[in-house]
């Protein structure tokens, strides 16, 4: 493979359509003659709907139609399970009983001709309620804690309980010993584009363009609830306005936008507000976690005690990978992990960026800084002495781990050196100044995956999958793929992505797009220059006519022969003769052999300096650098903004987010932007990200491991420990605000 | 939001008789539109007092006068604000996003409604809302509401930075309604929730901000606004607070401080300035005066942290003015 | 309550309108005029998504109404580019990177424009400051900040 383009700066082949506009999300496919739909969420947070006054809102200016549990048509609702879906429970189900499970359930639709009538109209049916208390709480009256069912089969993906050795007994005996306790908050996603969808029925076929992260499973999906063949549903999903898992799984408002539209034959446009997204589209579920470490005095870890647990719906157990960092992280003979769910009237929690991860390693990676303060050791070289040779938790070696490579390298860019071990030693003028570092990790997962490659007349290429693109760069790296394994210029190239009847692809999340469908593309590409080759073979006209394949190759877009001094034939001139274009699809997987024999993972390493201010306690993230070791960069300049973006995200994980819920009623109170807090431009101090060069032959053929979550993962606990270093005051709580900062 | 019939005005006198026959004036809309699409406010018919000429900001002698119309945005840029009393540019800046400046007139950031999410959420119970339904936020979440001023029926705050800053510097209206023109302190405009949360403000009927006057002198000199939260922008205050000190010969000779997110309308510490006067401008003298501010606070279940923080924020603010030059 | 018409000279168009007085500036670009470059990203004044300039000024789309613009002059993201040739800011921004999802990105673009001619664009701090009632959740800002600074060190 030659390095024409992989690897190289590109700027996004997408920018020109973002920065005029022309990009075109959901709610911006516009349809002849559509009406719109407002939901109307439920204003208990458990019970029934005992009544619905729709007919007083029927008559209501340019209502046409309200559907409520009552009218709406019972739907198929046939079994569909994703890998995206929660393993066990069954998922809510739209208008189909006046059971309330939780505030804000969609209870009804309200359609009308424009959106001014449908909004009205929404706000003012007056729906009636049997209330039953709920239990939002996962701790205290009417919380029960679970073993999460999908997590004690034998071929678990998260394991309920790991343990090896015992950790129970090495923590109790250590010389050296924290224990504590995290906490962090309920997290809402808050993309800048609220979920959308518009749906449109010609017939018995459904054409959805919707916002998803999964356009193939939501495909799946909405042919399962109507009973409608897959072939029958269209969904298009070119741009995605941010979703960090928000969008991966396949929300009732999907299916209420398509029943809408059937109810009132005309195409159907339906935007969830912004305060519907805090209860209808997944959270990153709360958690709470104890970690007991046990150490020698030198700083060599003895035993690791994680146990965790977040809460979930009552109809769905939403798993993610709390404590499975804890196995492999460091170096540790003795652990025990052990992950437990707490059903809640909520709606389900959903993957958010990093998810698993980002709030496990949190807890990890705060208790190996409370440690290293114990024990005296730099934090940095405590990592160092525990640093496994293989992956304890599976015993297998690391298909590459690059994480003391990390942490060299950030250090030296940070400047750790001049940090002053000593808690609340550091200042600039009046603020206290704290300097913290964190691991990272995140697997690097692989899923099959497929894609289309079209050699044109002109000699120019374009490739198709059903992928999705929110941010990351999807459309450029996967054309810089592309371009490289054709040996074309990008410019040549033309990627497309997101609909459902492209070659069906992996959901978009889990920083697995890259390697699964980059390694898709590639393999399209190879498919599609054996074609071209096989066409010049059987054609007389060619000059390879009747040549032996193994004697022929392709150079920068030309088919030429070993050895041969031709110019060759380029896929202009195979394809001109073909007389149409020449296509071929290809497919990857991760070879099962390999990913047997390999535990993948990428590794990073984040610093963060923080300023408080020790009269008033504000924080402000002065600088942090993160370096990771991710396998190949495909693109350095869209990874950088990846991962700097990731860090803005840990700076609202840290100190800002949370989504907090009045245990009365199960409403989110703080549902708006202005009260559930995100980074604006001026909370974010100097960031960088580097990227330790990698080689990994065996995760995927390019050698890729994935960022979007990763990017995330180390910042968080690398400013919470900067927090305790500027302040000697140790927050376990995510977020930390000033209120725990002032706190005496 | 409810249907509503739309009138532009483009004089005081138009505007008054629309008032009088039931139109809600309309100038940035920042507050009225957003709490209208919540159908919190529903107003049946819109008076746009947009084109009105109120919008001037000038100086007289060395107060500075703005009409109720200037934009934010223009307030804070203005010369004779920066030069007057740079401590309502400052309050101005630390308050909306620059695009909510460029809309929101003074007249109505003044009358912005508080940002309690029982308020503005209508299946919650609100004795502002819908008197006699009860307050949410009481047994409910409450990190956010006030410790002072407030009553068994409403704990909301005033989210005015600005309305801060002048009722600091003895601000006063001046206001037209169909009994003719009025003048009184900006602080006078403000009602505690008491029994009526629901009547927030001391307008009568039909009357229209015109003018604010804000009195030049000696405390205009060392003022300062410091709003405390938990991001750097575009978030309403956990507390604020805007001091304005004299300073003559090492002694303090006057003080002035108010402070915002903590009471329930913008709240003035009479008995800390009292406490400062004659003594040098020093930290002791400020914990000591920071001290009195807090006296009879009345935290909820959830904003006891804000009594510390008060306290904090005035001290402070305080040598932040001291520093001044 | 009837439908009224405005009209408001959208990127230098004058564009009747013929809209309930309840439509927002922001539905009336959206849904009546097509022009979807403009985003809604909370519809309450919290995210800066829906940034337009009106008579030259930035303003957020979904706190004001429609009729309150009759006559005036309203500048889009659609409107910045002449022909083929991008706005320098809009060029900056796909040179430095200024973006990721974007969605937020007509809102920074209008506003960063904004920004520059407004003369507050002289520092990365002040770019920040005047640049914080426009949230990106993908966490573009450095990017964005170093587009405006390169449009504003060009102008």
């Amino acid at each position: 493979m030659t390095t024409n383009s992989i690897g190289k700066p590109l700027t996004r082949v997408d920018g020109r359509a973002k920065v005029t506009g022309s990009a075109q999300y959901a709610a911006d496919f516009n349809q002849p003659d559509q009406a719109y739909a407002v939901v109307v969420g439920a204003t208990i947070g458990l019970g029934r709907v005992s009544g619905i006054d729709a007919e007083d809102v029927l008559g209501m200016p340019g209502v046409i139609a309200v559907l409520t549990h009552l009218n709406a048509p019972r739907l198929a609702y046939l079994p569909h399970k994703a890998v995206i879906d929660p393993a066990v429970g069954e998922r809510l189900h739209a208008l189909q009983d006046d059971l309330v499970h939780f505030h804000g359930q969609p209870v009804a639709v309200v359609i009308a001709d424009t959106l001014d009538h449908a909004d009205h109209g929404a706000a003012r049916l007056n729906v009636r309620y049997i209330a039953k208390e709920p239990t939002v709480e996962p701790v205290g009256p009417g919380a029960t804690t679970v073993i999460p069912a999908a997590g004690i089969q034998p071929d678990a993906w998260i394991r309920a309980d790991t343990s090896r050795g015992d950790a129970d007994v090495a923590v109790a005996r250590a010389p050296v010993r924290i224990d504590a306790a995290y906490g962090i908050a309920r997290e809402n996603h808050n993309p800048m584009e609220p979920h959308a969808t518009v749906a449109a029925w010609d017939g018995d076929r459904l054409t959805l363009w919707s916002k998803s992260q999964y356009v193939v499973n939501e495909r799946a999906e909405m042919a399962a609830v109507f009973g409608i063949p897959a072939d029958d549903v269209q969904v298009i999903c070119p741009f995605i306005g941010g979703a960090f898992g928000t969008s991966l799984r396949t929300w009732p408002h999907v299916t209420l936008a398509a029943m809408a539209s059937r109810k009132v034959a005309r195409p159907v446009k339906l935007v969830l507000t912004r305060k519907q997204m805090f209860s209808l589209t997944g959270h990153r579920p709360r958690t709470h976690q104890r970690i007991v470490l046990g150490s020698t005095t030198d700083g060599k870890l003895t035993g690791l005690v994680h146990e965790g647990m977040g809460e979930t719906s009552r109809h769905e157990e939403f798993m993610e990978a709390l404590t499975a960092a804890s196995g492999l992280m460091y170096a540790c003979p003795n652990l025990r992990t052990r992950y437990r769910l707490v059903p809640l009237d909520t709606g389900t929690p959903n993957h958010m960026r990093g998810p698993g991860e980002a709030s496990g390693i949190f807890a990890l990676e705060c208790a190996m800084d409370e440690l290293s303060y114990e024990l005296g050791i730099d934090p940095v070289e405590l990592r160092r002495l525990n640093e496994p040779t293989i992956d304890e938790s599976s015993n297998k070696p690391f298909s590459s781990r690059s994480l003391l490579e990390c942490y060299a390298l950030a250090a030296d860019r940070f400047g750790w050196s001049r940090r002053n071990p000593a808690p609340r030693s550091m200042r600039d003028g009046r603020l206290l100044i704290g300097m913290g570092a964190a691991s990272a990790s995140y697997p690097a997962y692989h899923a099959p995956a497929s894609a289309r490659v079209r050699l044109l007349a002109d000699g120019g290429a374009e490739v198709e999958a059903a992928a999705s693109d929110m941010g990351p760069g999807t459309y450029t790296s996967m054309t810089q793929v592309a371009a490289e394994t054709l040996g074309l210029p990008p410019g040549r190239v033309r990627f497309r992505l997101g609909r459902s009847d492209y070659p069906p692809t992996p959901s978009h999340g889990g920083s697995w797009t890259m390697a699964s469908v980059g390694s898709a593309v590639r393999a399209a590409c190879i498919a599609v220059q054996q074609e071209v080759m096989l066409r010049a073979i059987a054609d007389q006209r060619s000059a390879f006519f009747d040549a032996m394949p193994s004697t022929l190759r392709w150079l920068e877009g030309r088919l030429l022969r070993e050895g041969g001094s031709s110019q060759g034939e380029s896929y202009r001139d195979i394809v001109a003769r073909a007389g149409e274009a020449i296509e071929a699809k290809g497919s990857a997987q991760r070879d099962a052999e390999v990913a047997g024999r390999y535990s993948m993972h990428a590794f990073g390493a984040v610093f963060a300096e923080v300023a408080v201010d020790p009269d008033v306690g504000t924080i402000s993230v002065r600088r942090a650098v993160g370096a990771y070791g991710a396998g190949r960069i495909i693109n350095p300049r869209l990874a950088a903004s990846q991962c700097t973006g990731g860090m803005v995200g840990g700076i609202g994980m840290a100190l800002m987010e949370r989504t907090m819920l009045d245990r009365r009623d199960g409403r989110s109170v703080n549902a708006h932007m202005a009260e559930y807090l995100v980074p604006v431009n001026l909370d974010i101090g100097v960031l960088e990200a580097l990227f330790v060069e990698e080689h990994d032959p065996h995760v995927n053929p390019l050698g890729v491991k994935g960022l979007g979550e990763i990017a995330l993962v180390g910042m968080a606990p690398a400013i919470a420990n900067a927090v305790f270093h500027a302040t000697g005051k140790r927050v376990r709580d995510l977020p930390i605000r000033i209120e725990d900062v002032v706190a005496t | 939001m409810f249907p509503f019939s739309f009138d532009k005005v483009s004089t005081e006198d138009e505007a008054l008789r629309a008032a009088a026959a039931g139109g809600r004036f309309l100038a940035g809309g920042t507050t009225l539109i957003d709490l209208m699409r919540e159908e919190i406010e529903q107003p049946r018919h819109l008076v746009d007092i947009n084109a009105l000429p109120l919008a001037e900001i000038r100086a007289e002698g060395s107060d500075l006068l703005i009409g109720a119309l200037a934009r934010m945005a223009d307030v804070a840029g203005h010369p004779e604000t920066l030069r007057l009393h740079p401590l309502i540019a400052e309050s101005l800046l630390e308050g909306a996003s620059p695009q909510l400046r460029n809309a929101a007139s003074i007249g109505g950031n003044l009358l912005q409604r508080v940002r309690c999410p029982y308020f503005r959420m209508r299946d919650a119970a609100c004795n502002k809302r819908m008197p006699g339904s009860g307050c949410s936020a009481i047994g409910g979440l409450n990190a956010g509401h006030a410790i002072m001023g407030t009553s068994e029926h409403c704990v909301a705050t005033h989210p005015s930075d600005l309305a801060v800053a002048l009722v600091a510097l003895d601000a006063t209206l001046r206001v037209r309604g169909p009994e003719g023109e009025r003048g009184f302190p900006v602080e006078d405009l403000f009602r505690l929730p008491g029994e009526t949360p629901h009547l927030e403000h001391t307008l009568m009927p039909g009357e229209l901000i015109v003018e604010v006057w804000v009195p030049g002198g000696p405390p205009a000199r060392k003022a300062r606004y410091l709003k405390v939260r938990d991001r750097a922008s575009y978030e309403f205050a956990l507390v604020s607070t805007a001091v304005a000190l004299d300073i003559q010969d090492g002694r303090i000779l006057g003080a002035r401080i108010a402070a915002g997110g903590v009471g329930t309308r913008p709240w003035r510490m009479r008995a800390s300035e009292a406490a400062l006067i004659g003594k040098a401008p020093v930290r002791e003298a400020f914990s000591a005066a920071a001290e009195l501010a807090v006296r009879g606070a009345r935290p909820l279940s959830g904003n006891h942290y804000k009594v510390d923080l008060l306290r904090r924020t005035i001290v402070r603010a305080l040598e932040m003015a001291g520093e001044m030059t | 309550m009837s439908a009224r018409g405005v009209t408001i000279t959208v990127n230098g168009e004058a564009r009747s309108i013929a809209c309930d007085p309840r439509t927002s500036l922001l539905d009336a670009l959206r849904e009546h005029l097509h022009l979807t470059g403009t985003k809604k990203g909370c519809n309450q004044g919290a995210c800066g998504a829906c940034t337009v300039l009106v008579d030259g000024r930035r303003i957020n789309a979904c706190l004001t109404l429609a009729v309150m613009h009759h006559g005036a002059e309203v500048t889009t993201i659609e409107g910045l580019a002449t022909g083929d040739a991008l706005h320098p800011l809009q060029a900056a921004f796909i040179d430095c990177d200024g973006l990721q999802c974007g969605f937020c990105t007509p809102g920074q673009i209008v506003s960063g424009v904004a920004c520059i001619n407004e003369g507050h664009a002289s520092s990365a701090a002040e770019i920040q400051a005047w640049m914080s009632g426009n949230i990106c959740r993908c966490g573009a800002y450095l990017g964005i900040i170093a587009a405006i600074s390169q449009a504003a060190g060009r102008s």
